[in-house]
């Protein structure tokens, strides 16, 4: 896939459903990874199994929504964050958290999907209203809802808790299993992260998503074809809450709070820049991206200390390695990643399968 | 459904394929499109000619939707269609192709027919993949067929030359079933064999398919249609057969001097 265009959008449209005779089979890259997360509890501590990539998988997948959008729909949404966020709020109000006099208490079983439901609702209407914008205006008014639910929640005590949220808010026990231990919660972060991916990668290659890649490509000339170009932006607006809205429960129960702090404009902004530096071409790149994003942040902190600098800058780091990426590899670190495997013999053309 | 069909054919007999009163389309204070009224009968084939700025391409836009028109009412087959959005108008069997490619680069020749295919049909939204034998896939790949572009039907549409390309342009116009078409300078920047390809390709057509062709080559103009509206400063200037046409003074001082000088 000897690509000569520069920059984002990477045409992983090879990913087509007409082009079945190409259809990619799974690299053995993907099956050895897959392979090493799925047994990753037997090597690793507790601490790293939740905080690192229990973490990273949740990051991920809400900004692998994200990279849905931006990549394959051309729509960057900084409203992705929000939404996971909105559905985490869902989850503390109609469930059960410290704050008894909110929280209405009802089982997880009912909680969970109606929380997830209400905030596909949530992005579909944001969707709605930010569809009919490009570029440039569609983040800033995807940015305008984002900042404006940040603030709503902060302000308001009677149904989100105001300035501080909601603690206590837990992952549930059921078939015997307490879902808050280590071992249990990775596994549904790995769960809930394995199956979006999987469904973005189905869905690029269904019509529905090859059209959205037709619409990205060239808006007026699908709506030429007779495709309703609005309709379909705004379903993937609500395909990708969909992927967003677990991941937005589970960073909750990693957190076992919801608070404005997790909607704010600086977690907004992190989601695209993780998205960004792992690379929008594929739905993997995300959690790449992720990866750096929370091992940055960890470690980051006492290598700064160690170096006599203050903890507080890692920020600074982030920055730094956002600067770097989007200067000398637009497509990310999986663009560097590829380009790298193609100047050394470049005997394999396309890995990843997504 | 089914009434609905039968409805549409009948309709076919009677009603003209195209019918545009007092169309007039306005970009600010300039005027593109001024008070104009064109009939086209079903299977009909005509030309609009005119200088740059006639207002052909803003014309083609209007009937399609591409941008809606300042004031008058389009019909199609019948139908009111000045409000109805470009896809609802296409759905209806109207298709169009672009003086510039409009194409997805990043596609490859089938997938390009084949959205096209998937832009008429039901499905749109489908999120299961089409099997080898998908009655979709199968008339994509025929359409490919039909504009002699089967050698790249799996190669990337950035990768095609710019005749291909036009080719290309084409065969998304067919797509479906289509009623009537617009043909935006399809021989732009064609060669001479190209054209010629072209020619057989549009006069290939069924003949129950009339189209209206925007075309700067008079060769390729004439050959292809039995009508001839000439357009002048966003108005109709003159209509006649293609003889008519080319034999009137006024037309030639206007419009051909130069290319008969």
């Amino acid at each position: 896939m000897a690509l000569a265009r520069p920059g984002p959008p990477p045409a992983t449209a090879a990913a087509s459903p007409a082009s079945t005779a190409r259809e990619a089979a799974i690299p053995p890259a993907a099956w050895i990874t897959g392979l090493v997360l799925l047994l990753m509890p037997a090597i690793a501590s507790d601490f790293f199994l939740v905080q690192v990539f229990g973490w990273a998988l949740i990051l991920g997948t809400i900004a692998l929504s994200l990279q849905f959008l931006a990549g394959y729909g051309g729509m960057v949404s900084l409203v992705q964050m929000t939404v996971a966020g909105f559905a985490g709020y869902m989850v503390a109000i109609l469930g059960s958290s410290g704050l008894t006099q909110i929280s209405l208490g009802w089982p997880f079983w009912l909680a969970v999907p109606v929380a997830i439901l209400l905030a596909v609702l949530f992005g579909t209407l944001s969707g709605a209203l930010a569809v009919r914008t490009a570029g440039i205006y569609t983040i800033m008014i995807t940015l305008a809802i984002a900042a404006a639910f940040f603030y709503f929640t902060r302000q308001n005590e009677t149904l989100f808790g105001g300035f501080l949220g909601f603690n206590g808010v837990r992952a549930p026990v059921f078939w015997g299993i307490d879902w808050r231990a280590p071992v249990p919660f990775y596994y549904l972060c790995l769960g809930w992260a394995a199956i979006a991916w999987g469904l973005v990668v189905w869905v690029v290659r269904a019509p529905f998503g090859l059209a959205l890649q037709g619409i990205r490509d060239n808006a007026r000339r699908m709506a030429a074809l007779g495709f309703d170009v609005t309709a379909h932006r705004i379903a993937a607006y609500a395909f990708a809450a969909f992927l967003a809205a677990p991941a937005g429960i589970l960073l909750t129960w990693l957190n076992g709070q919801i608070a404005p702090g997790t909607v704010g404009i600086g977690p907004v902004i992190d989601i695209l820049v993780i998205a960004v530096v792992g690379g929008l071409g594929r739905p993997i790149g995300p959690f790449v991206g992720a990866l750096l994003y929370v091992l940055l942040r960890i470690f980051a902190l006492d290598a700064l200390v160690a170096l006599g600098l203050s903890g507080q800058r890692f920020q600074l780091l982030i920055g730094l390695g956002f600067l770097v990426t989007v200067l000398f590899s637009p497509d990310g670190i999986l663009g560097l990643v590829e380009r790298a495997r193609r100047r050394g013999g470049g005997a394999s053309e396309r890995g990843g399968g997504g | 459904m089914a009434t609905a069909i039968a409805e549409r054919l009948s309709a076919t007999g009677r009603v003209n394929a195209l019918e545009l009163r007092g169309v007039t389309k306005q970009f600010g204070a300039l005027v593109a499109l001024a008070d104009v009224t064109l009939s086209v009968r079903p299977g009909e084939r005509r030309a609009i000619l005119g200088s740059n700025g006639a207002g052909k391409t803003t014309l083609l836009n209007c009937i399609t939707g591409d941008f809606p028109a300042s004031s008058g009412t389009i019909r199609f087959f019948g139908e009111d269609v000045t409000h109805f959005p470009a896809h609802e108008r296409i759905r209806r069997g109207l298709r169009r192709t672009y003086q510039i490619s409009l194409l997805f680069g990043g596609l490859s020749v089938l997938d390009n027919v084949y959205l096209a295919c998937l832009g008429v049909s039901r499905g749109r939204f489908s999120l299961l993949r089409p099997r080898r034998e998908d009655a979709l896939l199968e008339s994509a790949r025929a359409l490919v067929h039909a504009v002699h572009l089967d050698a790249v039907a799996e190669r990337k549409v950035a990768e095609l030359a710019h005749g291909q390309q036009r080719q290309l342009e084409v065969a998304l116009a067919l797509a479906g079933a289509p009623r009537f078409l617009l043909f935006d300078e399809p021989a732009a920047g064609l060669s001479p064999a190209e054209r010629a390809d072209l020619v057989a390709i549009l006069n290939g057509l069924p003949s129950h398919i009339g189209f209206v062709i925007i075309e700067h080559d008079m060769d390729v103009a004439l050959r292809v249609v039995e009508s001839v509206t000439l357009m002048h400063e966003g108005r109709i200037f003159k209509e006649g057969t293609p003889s008519e046409i080319e034999a009137d003074p006024e037309v030639q001082e206007l419009y051909l001097g130069h290319g008969h000088g």
